[in-house]
Order: C-alpha cells, then structure tokens, then sequence
C-alpha cells in the first residue's frame, strides 16, 4: 500500500531524513517511533505530497507522491501534529468545507458528516466553534477530518500528543476502531502506545530506520535469553529460591517480593533455553503450588534503548540523554494511565 | 467549484472576523467624509457663481465625482493590505495550509479562490460609497457612464494591489509584517509616477509606467482607455503568477 525507497530529505544545513525505505501493507496499523526531531513527520509529510523528497521515491496505492500528487492526496487521510482547524468556524461548517475540497460529492457530503461525526464523538459539538472545544474534542475534530473522505490511508502524526489520560485511552480506541478499513500510519515517540495499537513498528532515529519489524519479533529478536516471570506459594523463600537456580539453563533468579506466602521471582534463563516447562515441573515436584508463569517481553522502551544505543554515533551521547528522558517521561505517563484506569 | 468552495470559506470568516466590519466602517467613515467635503464645495462654489452673477451649470461629474473618485482610490490604498495581510500568513501560522496543501485541490484554485474573496469584500466596499452617488443622482443630473468607468477603474487597481497583497502574505506567516509589506509595496506602486515627473529618460518612463495611479487618471476622467486595462489586467495576472509560484515554494522550504 505505501512503499518508501531510499528517501531522503534535506533542508538548507540538516538531513531532516536519510536514504530511510520501508513498506506497509494494506490494513496494517504501524507505528512509528522516534524522539522528537527523528524525522517522522518528515516523513508523513513527503507522504501526504506536502513537501517533495529531495532525492528517493515514496508511493501510496502505486501511485508515485511526485508523479501523480492529486491521485495520492484523494488516497490519504492526513491528521498533522496540531489539528489544521479554523477557530472561527463551528464543527459542521469546518466538516462542510474539508468534504468539498476533499472532492466529496455534495450530496453525499451531510450523510458521511452524520458518520464520522457518530465514529469520532463529536455529535454533541456539530453546532460549536472549533475554537471554543476543548483539547480532545479538536483531536476527534481532526481526526474526524482525516477520515471524512474515507481515505485507504490515514497518515496520523502524534495524534495522542497533548491530551489527557482520558482522552488518549480514548483516541487510541478511535484508531483501532478504524482499523481494517484504513491502512494506519501513525507516529509517536511514546513507547506504550506502540504496543498498544500497532501491528508493527518502524524505529526511527536521526533519520535514519533503525529497525522495522512486528512489535513480538522485534522483542524476541532481540531478546537471547529469556525471561519468566513466575509466582510460587511458599513458606520457605530461601529453598525457593535455591531449588529455582537448580533448574537446569537457569542463569539468574531474582527474589522479587512477597505477600502473603505468594512469593514472586524473576527466573533469567540462559540463551536460547527455554525453561518454563522444567521450572513448572520443578515447583510441583518440590509440592509448592504454582500460581503463576509467564514470559517476560522486554518493554519497547529497552528495545528502544538498546537499538538506538548499538546506533550511537561519536556526538550521539547527548542524544542518549534525552532519549532516557523521553523515556521516563513515557513511563510516567503510562503511570498515569494506570491510575486513571 | 474548488474555487468557488475556497473563496466562500474565505468570505465566511472574513465576515466572522471583526475584519469585514472594520474595513466597510473605515471606509464608510472616511468615504462619508470626503463625499460631504466635496459636496460642501460645491455647494459653495455655486452660490458663489450665482450671486456674482456668472450663473452657469457646473458639471456634476468634473467637481464631485472625479475628485472624489481620486481621494477614494487613496483611502483604499490603506485598507487594501488589511483586507490581504491574513490570507496565507494566518493559515501558514495556524498550520491549516497543511490541510489545504494536501488536499486533492490545485494550488492555484487556493489562490484563485482566495484573490476572489479578497475581491468580493473590496467590491462590497465599494458598494457602500455607491450610495453617496446615489445621492448626487436624486439632487443633480451627473452622467453615469464616466461614473461607471471610474469604479470599473477603482475595481481594477483594487484588483491588482490585493494580488500584489496575496503574494506578500504568502512570504511570512506573520500577518502584521504581511500587512506592512503590502501596505510599502502598494504605497510605492501607487507613486512611481512621481519619477517621470522629473524627467522623461527612458528608464523613468518605464518606471513611470508602473505606477498604479497613472493608469487609474484616465479612467477617473471617464475615459476608458484599453492600455490601462491591459495594464491592470497583467499587473493582476502577476501577482497571482508570483502567488502560487511562492505557494509552492512552501513545500520545499517548509
């Protein structure tokens, strides 16, 4: 659906992208991750026939962004970072006007306007001026917008960015409700969300992909050994404990906590061992009983961490730097999320 | 259609915008002002004439119209930058002309539609001044056809500085400095002819020929003169020429 060879982008000093090509296939939903200033909405905005590539080829549905501009814009549902809205217009006005320049027949225009508006929730706001709606309901607006021409691709650059914990679950919801129907590019530089919505994920940094892949290869590639989570009942922590690290491939164990004689461990195997079913059988033959096990992914956020590490280049330190920041303000935020929940 | 479509959304919110108001009071204001200064001359003037005893028909259109139409076309000078000033500066600043540039539409359809709404609010502008001459036309007999060149004329220099205005305001996404710009280039456009007035080399005629206001003479006289109109016409061709060519140059310097 959209294939992207050897793009890249250059402004008058900076390489915004470079030499970056990926694929995505029709009804896919990827996710493109990157710290600010990585190059995405570059990207989404080559795509969208907004800017011209300074060197490589991007094409949606087959059609080239600098050959045939007019057939790719009619494929596209674009939502850029901040919702291209007009304050001074009420919700259905602005729906009317993006309709018609969006080619969409008038006369079918107030029924599709009735669909989306039902789809993204923003009946209740059809007769308000956009510039008196709140924060989320501008991003339904926008989104509202993208989708109005029923677009085989919806290019969606931050969509979450700026809203409250409410109002992500929500927009994330949104999406994957349109999913299937749309091929979904979405950007985002919040890890959660990724694994969240996504089917699969293009990692972008300097400009540069560094890895594109399904969310569970990408862990599993880079995950040699694995990594089990498992919950024992047990009075004796220590015999636990010791009879865990017998388990033959077992490399570490990791006393985690416990409460109420439930005790939970961290069991690291060696690489490319697979344990859990010796672990299982070693906690019932010891007569313990086993409350729970289960395999450990490694979060995107120590995927990311360690692509973009194994990327570092000489001056990139400061880079790392603001990349943990950005990462721990994503696990703040995910925080927050949970407690909202 | 996608013209048309742009250039009603561009009329709608100049009208929801203080813009439109601001603009047709100032002029209405400024307009009034001038058209009853006028008037009072005249007025005055003829007593004068019949009490002197040199009783004879003044001309209508010599002592009201054409002067007034010259003052007019001053005062529109000043409101036409406002009138342009947020076109694309607002749209560049608030991100929608990311909207409209990736939406399957020409951009010379957005700067057609947009000229043409800056055209329409100018045009209803002019409207309300007409209503001065009507007022000469229940009192007095003035002709109606040099009247009818002098707005045709006042309509095309309008034209001509709003597209000059467009292009200005496609350079910046700050409407104050788009309004400013536009107001220098209009101003100096509209004095060009000053230079000719002190020699007549070749270079000074060409320059001379620029000017906005030597053209729009004629037509305040009532003559309707088809060098004048060729002139506006190409200095409008122009200026949406240099639009649209800026409007594309968003993309690759944006």
């Amino acid at each position: 659906m959209i294939k992207v060879e050897g793009l890249t982008k250059r402004y008058a000093r900076n390489i915004a992208v470079d030499n970056i090509s990926f694929e995505v296939e029709k009804g896919q939903i990827v996710g493109f991750l990157g710290p600010n200033g990585a190059g995405k909405t570059t990207t989404m905005r080559v795509l969208t026939c907004f800017m011209p590539p300074t060197s490589g080829t991007a094409s949606v549905a087959g059609f080239d962004v600098q050959q045939n501009p007019m057939e790719v814009k009619r494929r596209i549902g674009y939502l850029p970072e901040t919702p291209p809205l007009y304050p001074d217009m009420e919700v259905v006005e602005y729906l009317d006007f993006v309709g018609r320049i969006k080619g969409i027949n008038t006369a079918d225009l107030p029924k599709r306007i009735n669909e989306v508006s039902e789809k993204c929730a923003i009946g209740d706001v059809r007769q308000k001026l956009i510039g008196k709606l709140s924060k989320g309901y501008r991003q339904r607006v926008g989104l509202a917008q993208a989708i109005l021409h029923n677009p085989d691709v919806l290019i969606l650059d931050e969509p979450t960015s700026g809203l409250d914990p409410h109002q992500i679950i929500e927009t994330r919801d949104l999406i994957k409700g349109l999913a299937g129907d749309h091929t979904i590019i979405l950007s985002t530089h919040i890890l959660p969300e990724v694994e969240q919505i996504c089917e699969k994920v293009i990692i972008i940094a300097k400009g540069k992909v560094v890895a594109t892949d399904s969310v569970e290869n990408l862990t599993s590639r880079l995950r040699g050994s694995e990594t089990v989570a498992i919950e024992v009942i047990a009075a004796d922590e220590s015999g636990v404990q010791s009879r865990l690290e017998q388990v033959a491939g077992v490399s570490r164990v990791i006393h985690k906590e416990s409460k109420d004689g439930r005790l939970h461990f961290t069991v690291e195997s060696l690489e490319g061992r697979h344990i859990r079913p010796s672990l299982a059988r070693a906690v019932i033959e010891a007569g313990w009983n086993l409350n729970e096990l289960h395999g450990m992914a490694l979060s995107l956020e120590e995927i990311f961490l360690e692509l973009t590490a194994s990327h570092k280049e000489p001056a990139a330190t400061r880079e790392a730097a603001a990349l943990k920041e950005v990462v721990q303000e994503d696990i703040a935020e995910a925080g927050a999320e949970e407690e909202s929940k | 259609m996608n013209t048309f479509t742009i250039c009603n959304k561009e009329l709608q919110s100049y009208f929801r915008s203080p813009i439109a108001y601001t603009v047709i009071a100032l002029w209405a204001l400024i307009g009034g002002f001038f058209f009853y200064f006028g008037l009072s001359f005249f007025v005055q003037r003829s007593m004068e004439g019949a009490m002197t005893g040199q009783s004879f028909p003044m001309d209508i259109n010599e002592w009201i119209v054409r002067p007034l139409l010259s003052n007019v076309n001053v005062v529109a000078l000043f409101l036409i930058p406002m009138i342009t000033m947020r076109l694309f500066a607002e749209e560049k600043r608030s991100g929608t002309i990311e909207l409209l540039m990736t939406s399957p539409i020409n951009d010379i359809e957005i700067v057609l539609g947009k000229w043409l709404a800056a055209v329409a609010l100018y045009s209803i502008m002019l409207l309300v001044s007409v209503l001065h001459m009507a007022i000469l036309f229940r009192y007095g007999q003035p002709d109606w056809r040099p009247l009818a060149v002098g707005y045709l004329g006042l309509l095309l220099q309008g034209g001509c500085l709003l597209a000059i205005g467009t292009f200005v305001s496609t350079c910046t996404s700050n409407q104050i400095v788009a309004g400013a710009l536009g107001f220098a280039i209009s101003l100096l456009l509209f004095v060009l002819n000053w230079v000719s007035e002190f020699g007549s080399s070749v270079s000074e005629r060409v320059i001379g020929y620029l000017s906005v206001q030597a053209h729009f003479e004629s037509f305040s006289k009532g003559v309707l003169d088809s060098k004048d109109i060729v002139f506006y016409v190409s200095m409008i061709i122009l200026g949406l020429f240099l639009t649209s060519r800026s409007l594309e140059s968003v993309r690759w310097r944006a």
